[in-house]
């Protein structure tokens, strides 16, 4: 046992080390599973520092020693059945030891007893959709994070590329069950804290769980290359205590109904273009540019664009529905009333274009919004 | 280099042969794996793949001591466009193996054409695929509805006794994918 | 293909090539020749994925972005790993091949000389195709040299029918390369040459030659797929049709494992003749390195899904896949042993081939620990796709194959030219690559295990240090190897003759032929005792 004591004696200093350095290792998380993960990165990882430590010291005392310009002469032996039985049956144990706790903790990992939260998470080029199968509520969860920072134009957050326009909130203590899939390509919802990484495949569902010992806010990506901006869809998740989480629920039930309300609202042509503004950066910008200049021929320009610049039905037709065969998506199901429409007045007047197609409306309001969706059905 | 006998050339040509057809039936085995991972899947309920259709579950042989909860889930993919609604009427039930049950889903299309889809069963967990079994359902074949038509589509299944202790809840998820492109009668 | 065999000596009679200038090099079936063009075009990819590797690191020096759009970011992955694996590693270990195998066997030449003309002169034009789609309208082949669907299918950009191509083409070129390698070693070694006095490198290559053939053909097949999927409205991928979008990984993967030894195995084999020879001992174990090399490959056919523990596939075949990948590590295991017991208690010179002998068992061991952590189920959750992954990859194919090219470079330039390079020259392109490639792909363990996805154009700001730290380390290392072919030119051009055994204690059939070797040799076979 001298032996096991001493080893640790060396170790707890490492451990410490790595514990207190949380950018260079991996996080241990908020639920058993990660905890159990972390462990097991640590076990394995000693190991294969032991392993490395005894190896590595091998070479370099045959590099110090066996030299021939310090006079070494060559030894005759080429072969040695016993030794190199002993070097393939001792690795061998040693995965064995590996293999133990790694098949104890996948297997725990598996668990289906009665979840007390069901979370549809649907990935979309570029951003998340969750749904509370349980509470009828369901929204998009996309990057926060400004362009004029991503294009280094203004000096970058805190939270750079980590934070979302609305996180999911989930509550503490209770045992969480997400459904991942997907609209379109492969993503992988990936959340560090929890140790969930789960591919979300367009067809096929699959499942993961956690249950989060500690409130906060947690940060997470895709981890699976989705196309152009894979790298700008954050997963954030703020997990509460139940009491805040009712309450949440509550209010997201009452936003449901007010936005309902907020379409019938007329709003100012200022209040459309800040809200347009802000709204075209973080949902059109990736591609049609903020200068409005696109990337042609795959993304047009808006800049003195000809649907931009003509009837006002057609573009918002079009921004509803999306262009089958085409990049452009139906932003309908993804973005209310409000935005829809401050969007589409900040296209139709923004990068000079209030001087071109002056005949149509330039302004369009949130009803007019509401009156297309309806008229499409 | 005379030194290269007869026997050696033909010893060439042999391997050389030998080999291509080697690396062809690999190309062979390449299309192979196709039918072997969909056996495998319906064997091992890899990726939560759902059988055909079964006959109905037999009304004495209910197992009334369990529950079973199942969760419907509707998706709609990306290349579906905008213009449909699908979503199942009741999203969960409660039912105990071996008792047949119907559910409902809604599809309304649209747009202005004719559209062809194809709606793709996916469960989870994947182990409890091979236990729900469909009598009849809407994504055996693939649905055509004409412009603004609305369908009620059913379900009817049961959960097979021999479901093991540890599942209480199953999710059935249904994706809806535009099937235009594989639609099996063209003059839709 | 039979007058390929027939005219395999057509230049009986000459004693240089038949053509002189271009033509002599389009039309050559010289083993010798076609080595050097599969060598030179070897390193000259080698820059050009550098290049595209450069512009990745560049844009990842500091967070926002600088220089390329996250599409072009996305074309640059896929094109540097498609580029390194089959236009650098593949063709130069090819090269090796051609100019070694019939000089280590005592052969005259490859058995199939026209054969092998042509599998050369295939490459250039693969890489036209797929160097094309960088330059025509519309966006290249942008969803990493793994090509998942659907992104490459139903979302992929017009130029990807361009790279299945591309790929047809470069499998097409590796599978008749191993068909000649194979059919020379059994057939025309020495008299007295038999399978268990083979050179460890000729060994390797037979395996590997195998494994190509094996897979190769699998992976044109998934290709093939796309493309029905792409244009001819089957539904292999598209769930929509009744396909599934995991099968392409499954296919992919049964390809790509093997794959990753085909890269590895003749590093494997130049290592294992380049530290006896420098150790004045023979190898140590020499059938336990044969044993461990076939173990490896058989291994791999069997461990594919370990790329895919996150897909969610059932928990029984995520435990098969994690037990056959430990595996692994016991045949790996057994060759670094027995390179460390082949140098234990040797006579140690360390010329320049030596030294990246050296830092290859030590940093291809480092990549091997990395790669046991990732067979670790529940761990792999959390390391899968970040660039943990990148930096293990990079640790066995840097220092891995890469090195045991270069190694080889240094080992048999001499012989290939008469000549020996600048040993201090030598030993500054060691030193540079080393120290910079470590300063590249360590931290980049940090970087994943932090939480740092691959294949992302921009990244949070907790990550900005080590991805600094990385990129001056990859231009260090891209600086690093403009030394290497300065050393290579002036070698070739005006370095210091050397004799036929080059080497104090070097062992084999190649070292008692004459540096340089004559353009024909072994036209009488030796005698192996």
């Amino acid at each position: 046992m001298r032996w096991r004591s001493s080893l640790f004696l060396i170790l707890t200093p490492l451990l410490t080390f790595a514990e207190q350095m949380p950018t260079i290792n991996m996080t241990q998380g908020v639920t058993k599973v990660s905890r159990d993960i972390y462990d097991l990165h640590m076990t394995i990882f000693l190991i294969c520092c032991v392993i490395g430590v005894i190896v590595f010291g091998a070479i370099l005392y045959s590099i110090i020693h066996h030299r021939k310009s310090k006079g070494a002469v060559a030894a005759d032996f080429h072969e040695n059945a016993t030794l190199e039985f002993a070097w393939t049956l001792i690795p061998f144990l040693i995965l064995i030891v590996m293999a133990v706790p790694a098949t104890r903790v996948l297997v725990s990992m598996r668990d289906a007893s009665k979840p007390d939260v069901n979370i549809k998470v649907v990935g979309y080029q570029w951003k998340w959709q969750y749904e509370y199968l349980d509470q009828g509520i369901s929204f998009f969860s996309s990057l926060a994070t400004p362009l004029d920072q991503i294009h280094n134009k203004i000096k970058k957050n805190k939270d750079y590329l980590l934070d979302v326009d609305k996180p999911l909130v989930v509550p503490i203590h209770k045992k969480i069950r997400f459904l991942v899939t997907s609209n379109d390509v492969i993503h992988s919802w990936w959340m560090p804290a929890f140790g969930i990484k789960r591919d979300a495949i367009p067809g096929y569902i699959h499942e993961a769980w956690a249950v989060i010992e500690q409130p906060g806010m947690y940060y997470g990506r895709c981890a699976e290359l989705c196309g152009a901006d894979h790298g700008f869809m954050p997963v954030v998740v703020k997990a509460v205590t139940e009491v805040e989480y009712k309450k949440w629920i509550k209010s997201q039930h009452e936003a449901k109904k007010q936005s309902a309300a907020a379409s019938n609202k007329k709003m100012t042509q200022d209040e459309l273009m800040a809200e347009g503004k802000k709204a075209y950066d973080a949902h059109c910008a990736s591609c049609h540019k903020a200068t409005g200049e696109g990337m042609p021929p795959v993304f047009p320009a808006l800049k003195n664009g000809l649907i931009v610049v003509g009837p006002a039905d057609a573009q918002i037709k079009l921004v509803l529905n999306g262009v089958k065969g085409t990049a452009m998506q139906a932003f309908g199901a993804q973005l209310d009333d409000v935005t829809l429409a401050a969007i589409i007045t900040y296209e139709r007047n923004a990068w000079g274009n209030d001087n071109i197609g002056k005949k149509y409306k330039k302004m369009i309001q949130p009803s007019d919004i509401k009156a297309a969706r309806s008229e499409g059905k | 280099m005379t030194e290269v006998s007869q026997e050696k050339t033909s010893m060439t040509r042999k391997w050389m042969v030998r080999l291509s057809i080697f690396a062809v039936a690999m190309f062979g085995f390449g299309y192979a794996l196709v039918p072997i991972y969909d056996l495998m899947c319906k064997e091992l309920g890899i990726n939560g793949k759902t059988g055909g259709p079964v006959l109905a579950a037999k009304s004495t042989q209910v197992d009334k001591s369990r529950t079973i909860t199942v969760q419907f889930l509707t998706t709609q993919n990306a290349k579906l466009g905008k213009h449909w609604e699908f979503y199942p009427k009741i999203t969960s039930i409660e039912v105990h193996p071996g008792e047949n049950k119907q559910v409902n889903f809604i599809a309304k299309n649209d747009t202005n054409a004719k559209m062809t889809v194809q709606a793709i069963p996916s469960v989870t967990p994947s182990l409890a695929a091979k236990y729900l079994k469909k009598t009849e359902c809407f994504c055996f074949e693939q649905q055509t509805l004409t412009a603004h038509e609305k369908a009620d589509m059913p379900l009817v299944f049961h959960v097979d006794r021999d479901i093991p202790k540890e599942y209480h809840t199953i999710t059935l998820s249904y994706t809806l994918f535009n099937a235009n492109k594989f639609a099996k009668d063209k003059k839709s | 293909m039979s007058d390929a065999v027939m005219d395999s000596h057509d230049h009986d009679h000459h004693h240089g090539p038949a053509h002189k200038g271009f033509k002599r090099w389009l039309f050559t079936t010289n083993h010798k020749d076609i080595g050097t063009m599969y060598l030179i075009f070897a390193l000259v990819m080698l820059f050009v994925g550098g290049a595209f590797a450069l512009v990745i690191r560049a844009e990842l020096f500091m967070p926002g972005l600088q220089i390329v759009s996250p599409d072009y970011f996305n074309q640059m992955t896929t094109m540097h790993g498609l580029v390194m694996v089959f236009m650098v590693i593949m063709p130069a270990m090819t090269g090796l091949a051609n100019w070694q195998i019939p000089l280590m066997i005592g052969a005259p030449d490859m058995a199939l000389p026209r054969l092998n003309n042509w599998s050369f002169w295939i490459l250039p034009i693969a890489l036209a195709l797929i160097g094309s789609t960088l330059f025509i309208d519309g966006p290249g082949p942008n969803f990493g040299w793994t090509f998942y669907a659907p992104l490459s299918t139903t979302y992929g950009p017009p130029s990807t029918d361009y790279m299945i191509f591309a790929i047809h083409l470069l499998g097409l070129s590796s599978i008749m390369g191993s068909i000649n390698i194979i059919v020379t070693i059994f057939n025309l070694r020495a008299p007295g040459m038999t399978l268990m006095k083979m050179p460890i490198f000729v060994w390797t290559w037979l395996i590997t030659a195998f494994l190509i053939i094996a897979v190769m053909p699998v992976l044109a097949g998934a290709v093939t797929m796309m493309l029905m999927d792409r244009h001819f409205g089957t539904a292999f991928f598209e769930a929509g049709g009744g396909g599934d979008p995991v099968m392409f990984q499954h296919i992919f993967w049964f390809f790509g494992h093997p794959e990753v030894y085909i890269l590895i195995l003749p590093a494997f084999g130049v290592i294992s003749e380049v530290i006896p020879t420098f150790s004045s001992k023979k190898i140590f174990g020499y059938r336990f390195m044969v044993y461990a090399t076939a173990s490896i490959a058989i291994l791999s056919f069997v461990v594919w899904a370990h790329h895919m523990f996150t897909t969610g596939i059932p928990l029984a075949a995520e435990l098969f896949f994690m037990y056959t990948t430990m595996l692994i590590a016991v045949p790996t295991g057994i060759k670094v042993f027995n390179w460390v017991g082949t140098m234990w208690r040797g006579a140690l010179r360390f010329e320049p081939p030596m030294l990246f002998a050296v830092a290859f068992v030590i940093l291809f061991t480092i990549g091997g620990f990395s790669g046991l952590m990732l067979s670790i189920v529940p761990a792999d959750y959390q390391y899968q796709d970040t660039y943990f992954v990148v930096a293990h990859f990079h640790y066995v194919l840097v220092p891995g194959a890469l090195f045991g090219i270069m190694t080889a470079v240094y080992y048999w330039l001499p012989k290939w030219s008469g000549k020996m390079y600048s040993h201090k020259l030598a030993n500054w392109h060691f030193w540079l690559t080393v120290i910079s490639l470590n300063l590249t792909f360590f931290p980049m363990h940090f970087l994943g295990l932090a939480g740092m996805p691959r294949r992302i154009p921009d990244y949070a700001l907790q990550f900005t240090n080590f991805n600094a730290v990385a990129t001056v380390g990859a231009f260090m290392f891209g600086l690093s190897q403009l030394v290497f072919v300065w050393l290579i030119i002036s070698t070739v051009r005006s370095g210091k003759p050397t004799t036929p055994e080059v080497w104090e204690s070097s062992h084999g059939l190649e070292w008692t032929l004459p540096s340089p070797p004559p353009y024909h040799t072994f036209e009488t076979p030796p005698h192996v005792e």
